[in-house]
Order: structure tokens, then sequence, then C-alpha cells
């Protein structure tokens, strides 16, 4: 039984502790907005904020995630309130199929977090995540628009 | 054959429609046949206020709108939502829309017509009864409101939702008339607005289906949760046309959560558990034998070798020609000779392949993202054996598709056939990436020999093109084979007709295909044929341009009389460019055109190359689709397209090695980022008077032109054979 902090929610999660985080998120405590991809931290669907740093959780036990502060997709927006960075992506209509979007979109509002003004070089270098329909262009325009809102 | 008169893929006959689901790797299709779709669709028993069976208006005004084709990302489903409003003359604010189900268009004479959403075809293909549908109902609201209001209905209006009695200025909303309106018998025909007064249609609204990819709300197929349902993973052989020998349950029945080990089908095994993950595992963990058959020994080179020799073979399907190209080669006073080569690819979909089956003795129902709710309706009853009106197909949202659930849906065969073995009980099936990199239906692999021909003052005056290689349809679809010719071969090099090739002015043209289908299992992979073929076409005539010693642009333009609008898009983006002017220091450009799925498309991408590392910074690309539904949307798809086609070129190969694809997973199969995204500018120029596609059009041109530039940069060296990760190359 692991103990899990989740969009500032406890959880009794009943897995082998080396279930991979992602699996216990979408299977036990049944969030499915953070996806499965790939399971070898490639293409960033899976992404997720541990103690507010972005961790691509298919490959982290859920053992090492005890104890921490675990934020998923389901955990920004407040009350139904959009953050900046959901905003943006909404002003910009960055989604496609949408797939990979809660992984970008944390993976986005992380970089933030670290780094308010960004440069082109430090989204290219912070933002590794896969996008098959390729909505690189609007990801890029909805970040900078995020920075001014 | 005259490729004038080739139809259009899928062949659909208007009176039986065959719906086919590929049996993977054996050539054969099983099909089921659709009742036809017409005018005597069935009204709907129930007791929804449906006006038409595309409009629903609920009593507080909300405009339901019913959707056939799939929403994969591409924006269909707002843009054919925009074409029923537009007609109907519904508040846009109003509009939400639903999906219907293929049993249920089954049971009403096919009442939705066409779910199959590739080739391009969402729009195009179903704009004139959609639209009609909208025109229709809107006919209906009005002859009620005027029936309440005794009053003729020639004097009524309707705008914004709301009809109003000219005359009196009488006005009433649609949702207070929609139930009378409901029970109007309607018209035959209506009349459909001029584009020109068009308000809804062409503009860049907001899409209807983003706000719940932003906050994790949005469900995909990968998502589904219901009470007492277990979980599956597969694997099947990974050799084409292998099965199953052998395999160990007893290693694994009894780990945690494991409920079943079961085979599927003659080539697959499945593990059913609680939770996915402790399927998964437990599929890892088991011991399983595999027969793996007569292909066990193949490799991409062994396969290359066999393309090879279809470059000089005697026997070849005519796609297109002119004059004599093998007379006018022979007396050419110059000769350019080249030979490309394109790999299979996967399509790689980020939500992995997967659906969620129950089935008992009398009703099987089956929820999955597919691109064709009706093949995968066809694929529940072959699987089921139940007949259409016990199945049903639930659609569920697609993460991305791009022609892996269009034609194919093994993975609806298999959770049918795992389902059955678990009566009652809901099961979801997962591939893992892994199962889904190596069960893909690839993008086929061709060589292509071109060979051209200048007269002593170096006018272009022969052309052969020899494509040897893989056809999807005598694998997918061999009822499409004309005379044993697959038609689709020559996408972007046809005669006339939606894949028109640009170069009438060629005097004298020959382009053919010596088939050879390895055991591989091709695919529709966005874009399907005209990725290698614009690549093949368009980096050969700029290979031909520097062998004349001229100006590609000039020296396409001289080729392109016949073809005003396809020159139109390439002028466009020529000029947007700035052609005439010089590129920043170190920035080279190149060119490409092509029409494909009756859209014309061309770019322009400016380019350095730093010894192996390519930086594209600009792509500006243009699209004549005829009508523009959604411009905004368009320029996503333009984009998108580009990172598609980009990760192609530069970084994507499935190759095979005993008879199985060896790489399994994004770390060997790398798709591009951010940091690799160039600038896309995009001009969209739609001339009016036909419909083309949107989706995988403009896919084919990046690739060429971005080659073509770089053969700029590298004065004139080129690479021909794919992807550019072969030969060290990196995209930065």
């Amino acid at each position: 039984m692991a103990k899990l902090n989740i969009n500032g929610k406890p959880y009794d999660v009943d897995v082998d502790p080396t279930t991979p985080l992602l699996w216990a998120i979408r299977e036990q405590v049944g969030l499915t907005g953070t996806k499965y991809g790939c399971g070898v931290a490639q293409c960033g669907a899976c992404t997720v904020h541990i103690d507010g740093s972005p961790v691509r959780s298919c490959v982290m036990p859920v053992s090492a995630a005890e104890g921490k502060k675990i934020t998923t997709i389901e955990g920004l927006a407040v009350n139904g309130v959009l953050t900046k960075v959901q905003k943006a992506w909404h002003d910009h209509e960055v989604p496609q199929c949408g797939y990979c979007q809660s992984g970008m979109i944390m993976a986005v509002t992380s970089l933030l977090n670290s780094k308010p003004k960004p440069t082109d070089a430090d989204i290219d270098a912070a933002i590794t995540n896969i996008c098959r329909c390729g909505t690189f262009q609007q990801v890029r325009e909805a970040i900078h628009a995020a920075v001014k809102a | 054959m005259d490729m004038n008169t080739m139809p259009k893929l899928p062949k659909v006959s208007r009176r039986t429609f065959v719906v086919g689901t590929a049996a993977a790797g054996t050539g054969l299709a099983i099909g089921m046949k659709m009742p036809p779709f017409g005018p005597g669709a069935v009204r709907a028993q129930d007791t929804v206020p449906e006006i038409t069976q595309w409009v629903v208006i609920k009593p507080d005004d909300t405009v339901v709108i019913r959707i056939a084709r799939t929403e994969m990302g591409q924006g269909t489903l707002t843009g054919l939502a925009q074409m029923v409003a537009e007609e109907l003359e519904c508040d846009w604010s109003k509009v939400t829309t639903e999906y219907v189900t293929p049993g249920q268009s089954v049971a009403r004479k096919r009442a939705w017509g066409d779910f199959s959403t590739g080739g391009s075809r969402g729009i195009r293909e179903s704009h004139e009864y959609v639209r009609k549908g909208g025109a229709t109902a809107r006919t209906m609201l009005i002859q009620a409101a005027a029936d309440a209001w005794k009053v003729p209905a020639g004097e009524c209006s309707a705008a914004n939702s709301v009809i109003t009695h000219n005359p009196s200025g009488r006005k009433v909303t649609f949702g207070k008339v929609a139930d009378a309106a409901s029970r109007i018998t309607p018209p035959k025909d209506v009349a459909l607005k001029d584009p020109k007064t068009w308000k809804v249609i062409g503009k860049p609204v907001k899409r209807l289906d983003t706000v719940d990819k932003l906050t994790g709300k949005q469900v995909y197929g990968a998502d589904l949760k219901m009470p007492g349902m277990l979980n599956a993973a597969i694997m099947e052989c990974p050799v084409f046309g292998g099965k199953i020998k052998s395999f160990d349950s007893a290693k694994v029945a009894s780990r945690k959560g494991v409920k079943k080990v079961l085979q599927v089908g003659d080539s697959a095994v499945a593990v059913i558990a609680d939770t996915w993950w402790q399927a998964k595992t437990a599929l890892d963990a088991l011991p399983i034998v595999w027969d793996e058959g007569p292909n066990a020994k193949v490799s991409s080179a062994s396969i290359a070798e066999t393309l090879k020799a279809g470059l000089d073979a005697d026997q070849a399907f005519v796609g297109n020609d002119a004059g004599d190209a093998k007379g006018a080669l022979a007396g050419a006073a110059k000769k350019v000779e080249a030979v490309y080569a394109y790999p299979y690819q996967n399509h790689a979909c980020m939500e992995p392949m997967n659906a969620t089956a129950k089935y008992t003795a009398d009703k099987c129902e089956v929820w999955v993202p597919t691109q064709n709710g009706e093949a995968a309706f066809a694929a529940t009853l072959a699987a089921s054996g139940l007949p259409a009106d016990k199945c049903e197909v639930y659609k569920i949202h697609c993460g991305g598709g791009f022609g892996r659930r269009g034609a194919f849906h093994d993975y609806v065969t298999q959770a049918v056939l795992i389902a059955k073995q678990i009566p009652g009980v809901p099961v979801k099936l997962l591939y893992s990436r892994e199962e889904d990199m190596r069960q893909g239906r690839f993008h086929p692999v061709t060589q292509c020999k071109l060979v051209g021909g200048f007269d002593a003052s170096n006018n272009l005056v022969g052309l052969h093109m020899r494509i040897s290689g893989q056809s999807i349809l005598s694998s997918v679809r061999p009822e499409a084979l004309v005379k044993g010719m697959d038609p689709a071969t020559f996408q972007g090099l046809a005669r006339g007709g939606e894949f028109e090739y640009g170069y009438g002015g060629i005097p004298n043209l020959l382009i053919d295909h010596a088939m050879r289908n390895p055991h591989v299992p091709p695919g529709f992979w966005r874009g399907v044929n005209i990725n290698q073929n614009a690549i093949y076409a368009e980096c050969f005539m700029d290979e031909l341009a520097f062998a004349a010693g001229q100006d590609p642009l000039e020296f396409r333009r001289k080729l392109m009389a016949k073809n005003p609008k396809h020159l139109a898009v390439l002028n466009a983006v020529a000029e947007r460019v700035g052609w005439n002017k010089p590129a920043a220091k170190g920035v080279f450009r190149g060119l490409a055109q092509m029409k494909a799925f009756n859209s014309y498309v061309a770019a322009c991408a400016e380019v350095s190359v730093d010894g192996n590392k390519v930086k594209v910074h600009r792509i500006v690309a243009a699209t004549d689709p005829g009508y523009a539904v959604n411009p905004a949307q368009i320029e996503r798809q333009i984009a998108g397209s580009f990172v598609y086609g980009l990760s192609a070129l530069f970084d994507q190969e499935c190759t095979v090695k005993n008879g199985r694809i060896v790489e399994e997973n994004f770390n060997s199969y790398a798709c591009m980022k951010i940091a690799q995204m160039p600038k896309v500018e995009s001009i969209v120029m739609p001339s009016g008077g036909f419909w083309g596609g949107i989706g995988e059009p403009t896919i084919c041109v990046a690739a060429p032109a971005v080659l073509n530039a770089m053969a700029a940069a590298m004065g004139g060296k080129r690479i021909r054979s794919f992807p550019l990760k072969n030969h060290g190359i990196t995209l930065v």
C-alpha cells in the first residue's frame, strides 16, 4: 500500500511498489488526464509535477513518489478557472487531437514557474514533448502569450 | 487505363457499399454489405425532437449537430458543424455536436452516409448532404413557425436561431418550434446558399472541442472506465504471417490481478487482468513460442534487392503516359538518371491502438477510437458472429489517427475475440507502444528510377519514372485494383483527376509501376503515396533544372502552362518568399508543388546546412482547396503536416530484420520536437468551384522543398535514400 498525495488529496494505493506512478494515477486513483504514450520517458505525455518539478511518471515507481506533492493536469484549474497557460492554450487553439497536451501543458507550466520569461532557446531546451499532430507553432505562440498574460 | 476517369479512393459504389476490414497480411478482405445511403433514410423512432438526421434542437435553443465522420485533431468536427450551421441559420454560440453510431445508421438505411474519415474526405465528400441537412431543417423550422402564425412560409426568414415573420415583425426562436418542425414532412429538395453569402463557412471560428483537452477531461479510448471492466494486453507474432506455437500460462496465472491468459486468433496471446499494468507485465513474463512462418528471414536488405530488380523489369503498370518517352530518351542529346528509395514508416499515433468490447450471446458492443465507425462495425460483426441488429460501435475521441485507425480494425477484431472468451465482462484492450510499433500498417516501401532527356538546346524532351515497390490496395482493398494495377500508387502523378501531375508540358512522359509486395502489411499513412512520389518527382525536377543550368522555378513554369492552378500555388509561395531576391547569407531555398486529394499545394523551404546539421528556418506553404471552410484550422493542418512529414524525412524508418520490425519505441523512432520546428507561413488561397482536402495534401511538399534547399546548399549534392539519419544528418 502506497500513500500518495495527488492534487492536494491523500490516496492509499494498493499496488506493487515498482508500478510506475503513471499507472497508479490512471488505474488506481482514476485520473486519466495523464496519458500513456511510450512508457520509456521519451514522449512526455505522462508529465506530472512532483514537488513542482516536471517528471515523466511512466518511469517513476510509485515508491519514489510517496511523501511528495504530486500535481496532475486535473490539479491545475481551480474551481474551473483555467490557469494562464491553459487560457493561452485555449485562446491560441493549440490542441489538435489533444492526447499529448496534458503533458505539454504540465511541462510548460513548470517551465514558466522556474523561468517566467523564457526565450525561444529556453523553450527549445525545456519542452521536449512529442506531438504527432505537430502543434509546435501554436505551442510556442501560446507560451509567449501566457508570459504576457 | 485512362487516369482521367480514374475514380478517387476508395471506390465506392452508390448502390452497394461494402465496408472492408483488412485481414492483416493475408490480402483477404472481409466485408459486409451496407444498405444504400439515400433519401429513404428512416426517421428516428424515439422522442428526440430531430428535425433532420443532422439536426436536433432542444427547447432551450441548443443546437445539436450530428457528426458521422471522425474528429482526430484535424478539425473536421468543427468544419462539418459550420456547414450545417451555415444553412440552418442558427446561432453559432448555441452549437454542440454528437457522434452518431454506425448501428443506428444501418438501422436507418444508412441515414448518415459514409463514416470514413481518411483520404482527406471528411468535409469534401459530405459538404453537400450535410449542408442540405441544415437547409432542410431550416425550411421545416420556418414552416412550423409559419403554420403557427397562419402565414405563408415565404413571408418568414431565419437568422441566428430566430424566425421572423417579415411583414409583422413577429419572432420565435428555433427551440419553440422545433417539436412542431420535427413532425413536418421534409421538403424533397432544398436550394443551397450561394457561397458568396456564407457567414459561418470560411470563417476562422473557434474549434468546438478545445476546452476538455486542456483540463484532462477529454476521454480517449485508452481512458475508458466501466463497472466491472477488465484490462487486456496483447502480443501478436512479431513476424508478419507467423502463428502461435505454444505459451505457458501457468508461469503467470498466479500473478496478482491476472484473470486469464488467452489465445486470440491463431497469431496472438492476451493477458486479462484487473489493471492494464498487471496485464502488461504478466504478458512480458509469459513464455511464448512462435511459429514464425515463411518470412522469418526477410530483412530490409532483401526487400531492397527485390525492389531494385523491379526498377528495370519489363512488366510494369502504366499510370501516366504521353508521347513516346522511351523513344525520346533513346534519342536525347543528354540524359540524367537517379534512383531514390523510401522506407517503411509507422503512424505512431500518440494514443496506442485500443478497443473496449463487451460480448453476450445476443449483443456485442465496442467502444473504439476509429476513423471509420462503419468499418469498426463491420469488424465487430465479423468477429462476434452476430447480426447487425445485435451489434453496436460507439466512437470515442481519437488520440491521433493518420490512417492507422481508418482501414484497419485489427484491434477491434482482437478485442471482440477476447470479449467472447469472457462473456458479459467489458474488456479494454490497449496496445503497448511496442506492440503498436511492431503491429503497424506501414507506409509502403518503394524505390524510383528516373531518367530525363534533353535535346541539344537543353529542352526537356522526355521523362520516365519507374516506381518499384509495394501496393497498398493489393493488400488492403484488392477489389479496387484495376486489372492488377494499383491506381493509388500514382497519387500526385496521374494524368488527371484529384491527383493530377502538374507538368502537362512534358512532351514524352512515362510513369509506371513494377509491383513488388513484401510481407510487411502496408497501410494508408497520412498523405499515403504522395509522400514519396513528391520526393521522387520534385527532387528530380530540381535535378533536371540543375543539369540544364536553369532556375528551378523557371524550369518548372515552362512545363506548367497547361496546369494553371498548380502554377498559381507555386507562384504564390515564390512571391511570398521573395524567390527573385537572394536569401539571407548561408540560407538556401527549395521548391515543391503537387496536387493531391483534389487540392493544389506548394512550398518553399529556407534551409541552412552546417556539416551534418540541417536547420529549416522557414517554410512558406500555399494551398488552394477550392473552398476553405475554416482558415485557422487549415493553417494548423499545414504546419502540423510538416511536422509529420519532416519527422519522416529526417528520422523515421521501420527496419525489417528477421521478418519483424526493429524499432519499437520513440527512442529508435524519433519524432520532431519544438526545437526543430520551422516557422511555417501559410497562404490559403481558395479559388472556388471545387472541394479539395486539407489534412493530407500539404504534407508532401515539405520534404522535397527541404531536400531541394539542402541540395542547393550543398552545391547540387543529393541524398536519395531516406530517412536522412541514415546518412548521419540531423535536423536541428
